[in-house]
């Protein structure tokens, strides 16, 4: 069976920390920063469980900062 | 695999979109506006309408509209946006001309530029921003405010006494001849957003195709205004607002 391998860059400056892809995301890849922030003061998110990304796009697609980027790989 | 095998251009699924500038919005942390923002931009590049659409941008927190999506742009007057998108579509037919606007500029101030350029049936789409509260000016209670919201100008609640009803002005919209394509959508889930981004997509062809004016509303939250973290006010959004104002099709002629 084919295995899906996904995996997300953020943009931690331009991150606001509003958590909606942290809710949106079905795999549990990503939380906020418990304590770093970035230059505006904002903790930003972070791929915390990043072998279990599937590169769904969901955290992506509710980001209103639009800086997620999602990369895929299906292996076959 | 390792994160450096997955991570190459060739693999890439998502990424910004080009028609949004590098700017960083002044919007609140989980605002719809960058949500609805982000489609747009991404339907300019899909439809290939970038180089020949005209945004008019209302007055509230989206009036810097201008500064993040790379399209042309006229900043209209507060609810003056029907109005400036019917001249501007009458004198480039060949342009795709959208106004977009929040609930107190479409519902309050606009209300008689946004029905009349409706039942005229322009050639324009409105992107329709409902939060449901004035969020720019600090959370004043606004027509479409839910009964026993509290706002900063009903403290206590909105009250029917006092206030008046809540207004769901998409819905008289949908009565209007002109119109061709009337809808509610919202932005809360990933699903939610590609409904909207199918809806924005058919108000564009309807648009460019001249079939008169397609309104899209997006219930939206404010979580600023409403007092919530954004996924606590994206939860209220579905508890209490889809009640007055439920999501689908209103119109599709």
């Amino acid at each position: 069976m084919a295995k899906v391998h996904g995996a997300v860059t953020i943009d931690r400056q331009r991150c606001k920390g509003c958590d909606l892809c942290v809710v949106a995301c079905p795999v549990d890849v990503l939380l906020l920063q418990p304590k770093e922030v970035n230059d505006r003061g904002y903790h930003f998110a972070f791929a915390n469980n990043p072998e279990a990304c599937i590169g769904c796009a969901a955290c992506a697609t509710v980001c209103p900062d639009a800086c997620i980027e999602v990369y895929r790989v299906v292996e076959k | 695999m390792s994160p450096e095998d997955i991570i190459r251009p060739e693999n890439k699924v998502y990424s910004r979109p080009e028609y949004l500038t590098d700017a960083i919005t002044h919007y609140c942390p989980g605002c719809s506006h960058g949500v609805v923002h982000r489609v747009i931009a991404e339907l300019m590049k899909e439809m290939d309408l970038g180089e020949i659409s005209i945004g008019v941008a209302p007055v509230g927190c989206a009036v810097f509209a201008y500064n993040y999506i790379d399209i042309d742009w006229i900043e209209a007057a507060h609810g003056r946006a029907p109005a400036v998108a019917t001249a501007a579509s009458r004198l480039n037919p060949d342009r795709l001309v959208f106004t977009y606007q929040g609930d107190g500029d479409l519902a309050a101030i606009g209300t008689a530029e946004t029905i009349h350029a409706c039942n005229r049936g322009e050639n324009i789409a409105i992107i329709f921003i409902n939060n449901a509260i004035y969020g720019m000016t600090g959370g004043q209670m606004a027509p479409t405010t839910l009964l026993g919201m509290k706002t900063a100008t009903t403290p206590y609640g909105r009250r029917v006494d006092l206030n008046g009803h809540p207004l769901a002005i998409t819905n008289l919209l949908a009565q209007l001849d002109g119109t061709c394509y009337v809808t509610r959508q919202a932005v809360h889930t990933p699903a939610a957003v590609r409904k909207t981004k199918a809806a924005i997509k058919k108000a564009f062809e309807n648009a460019r195709a001249k079939r008169g004016t397609s309104v899209v509303e997006i219930v939206s939250t404010c979580n600023s205004g409403w007092k919530m973290t954004p996924a606590q006010s994206n939860d209220w959004m579905a508890e209490h607002m889809f009640e007055k104002y439920p999501l689908g099709d209103l119109k599709n002629v």
